[in-house]
């Protein structure tokens, strides 16, 4: 059974230093809240999965969280680049980062293996790509029944995912819906999984084959409204395209970030006070 | 109507998209030639974007790839794993729509890194779903600007498979797609030549030079033996392509970015 805790008492029950954590959210859904309560804790020495870095990762990469990057595509979607990632990666800022670099249809599958309880995942990709040969975890496997030679990759485990998601129950059970990405994959190939979420309601109302995560299957719910902003939550509130574009020069500046750092997450003792303070800042502008 | 040279090469784009055929979209210029094409020649296009949304219609390009705008004008939206497993590598995509930081002559694509990999001068974005797309979608449409410094004679790395070492390196590789038919860009339009699949300029667009086309290109470009002129954009492309992004500006309170 999931507990309702605060986002302050799951990451600091469920996230450990060293652990391999993945925070998932394609485009949508991304969970904005819990990357910067794991900044505001000092976790460190992550290993951090996901399949699109986005802002979350830059910022937690920036902030020296993390020891290891896996991924598939690393960009300010529709804005250019994530400067922090490409500083750890080209000038070892603020640390050295190693990183492991799948495809989309990779770490995809490489979830559902994990999900599924199967050590790595088999798929049709890579042939004449250079990614085999930078990434000595993509292998290849022969298929006993026709012969055809085939990629293969580890399942993804992580020790922690963390996903948003709109509404739970007061038991727990979650639903989300809209852009699903692979959140539920990730949830399930977890051994522990938190979730954030918009609101909780006495009853999710949840149609027949809705995305539901019975709350037997995580750890803890944690109600954080707003959670994923500058992405979006479907039927609550829009992707915020002008934070995206506002981070490329905190993002590009060393100096910038920290002090943003410093002043936006470890300035505030929660999310709800960070986003006072992010209006606050919008207004006197 | 006067059109500028970007809008030529989302017009002749969108043109290579038949009706009814089942695309699968990349994010920036190829979403945009392939939504053209939707409200234009094509109205029974059927769009699949990497992030879940099946028939998707937006009503305004999308700034990021999973945008809700595409899960709201979808058929129907799945999770990422199943677009991947079930509808790209399952074998339904006719057409992948790609674009790229750079392309050599037999149509491989670069979208990681500039330079040595372990010591970038530029680091990319990276794979995101460009390789499986490009090995499984029956073809490849490919859209970029054209410059020296993205028309490479060697690509620093292979992210996505064209036609290999051009011949019949691709099938040699086991990929099941035909790879890419087309290159579109601002300046020209290019397709493999029979045989040797190497890349060679089958159309240029109204007002080009074959010196601007070899000027803007990083290998020995050769033109196939009948060079037609491209059609100029008709009123109608051009202002259902205006249109498109007069909405999406008042939409996303800026123009839509081409990353």
């Amino acid at each position: 059974m999931a507990e309702i805790l605060s986002l302050h008492d799951a990451v600091k029950q469920f996230v450990n230093d060293g652990d391999t954590v993945a925070l998932e959210g394609f485009t949508h859904l991304i969970p904005t809240a819990a990357g910067h309560e794991i900044i505001r804790q000092r976790k460190k020495d992550l290993t951090l999965v996901r399949m699109t870095p986005d802002l979350i990762y830059d910022q937690l990469i920036g902030a020296g969280c993390a020891k290891k990057l896996i991924f598939s595509w690393g960009g300010n979607p529709g804005v250019g680049s994530l400067h922090r990632l490409r500083d750890a990666v080209e000038k070892q800022w603020p640390q050295p980062m190693e990183i492991e670099e799948h495809s989309h249809a990779d770490l995809a599958n490489a979830y559902v293996a994990g999900a599924s309880g199967l050590p790595f995942a088999v798929l049709r990709a890579y042939a004449g790509s250079d990614l085999p040969k930078v990434n000595p975890l993509i292998k290849s496997v022969t298929c006993p029944f026709t012969g055809e030679v085939l990629a293969a990759v580890p399942a993804v485990r992580p020790d922690v995912t963390v996903i948003h998601a709109q509404k739970a129950d007061r038991k727990g059970n979650v639903l989300l819906w809209g852009i699903l990405g692979v959140q539920k994959e990730a949830a399930l190939s977890a051994r522990r999984c938190i979730v954030t979420v918009e609101e909780i309601v006495d009853d999710l109302n949840a149609p027949m084959n809705a995305c539901v995560l019975p709350t037997w299957a995580l750890s803890a719910v944690c109600v954080v409204p707003g959670g994923a902003h500058p992405s979006y939550a479907h039927g609550y509130y829009e992707r915020d395209n002008r934070f995206y574009q506002a981070w490329d020069p905190i993002g590009r500046d060393r100096e910038a970030f920290s002090a943003w750092i410093d002043e936006y997450i470890h300035g505030t003792p929660d999310f709800s006070e960070f986003q006072s303070k992010l209006a606050r800042a919008s207004e006197a502008k | 109507m006067t059109y500028t040279t970007s809008e030529m090469m989302t017009v002749a784009a969108a043109r290579r998209l038949k009706n009814g055929s089942v695309c699968f979209v990349g994010i920036g210029l190829p979403s945009k030639a392939a939504n053209l094409a939707r409200l234009t020649s094509s109205p029974d296009v059927v769009l699949i974007y990497e992030s879940g949304p099946i028939g998707a219609k937006p009503n305004v390009l999308p700034l990021s790839i999973g945008d809700g705008e595409l899960a709201e004008t979808a058929d129907t939206v799945v999770s990422t794993s199943e677009i991947f497993r079930y509808w790209l590598q399952g074998g339904r995509v006719d057409v992948g729509f790609l674009g790229a930081a750079q392309v050599d002559r037999f149509g491989n694509i670069n979208t990681t890194v500039v330079g040595d990999y372990h010591n970038p001068k530029v680091r990319l974005p990276g794979a995101g779903g460009a390789p499986e797309i490009a090995g499984s979608a029956r073809e490849v449409l490919i859209i970029l600007k054209q410059s020296s410094r993205a028309f490479v004679n060697k690509l620093d790395f292979v992210t996505s498979v064209g036609h290999g070492e051009g011949g019949d390196s691709r099938k040699r590789l086991g990929l099941p797609g035909a790879g890419p038919v087309g290159i579109i860009t601002d300046l020209c339009i290019m397709e493999p030549e029979a045989g040797t699949n190497e890349f060679v300029v089958t159309a240029l667009h109204p007002g080009v030079t074959r010196e601007q086309v070899i000027a803007a290109t990083g290998w020995e470009l050769r033109f196939a033996d009948n060079v037609v002129v491209s059609e100029e954009p008709s009123e109608y492309e051009l202002s259902a392509l205006r249109d498109l992004e007069a909405r999406t500006a008042a939409a996303h309170g800026q123009a839509p970015g081409e990353a």
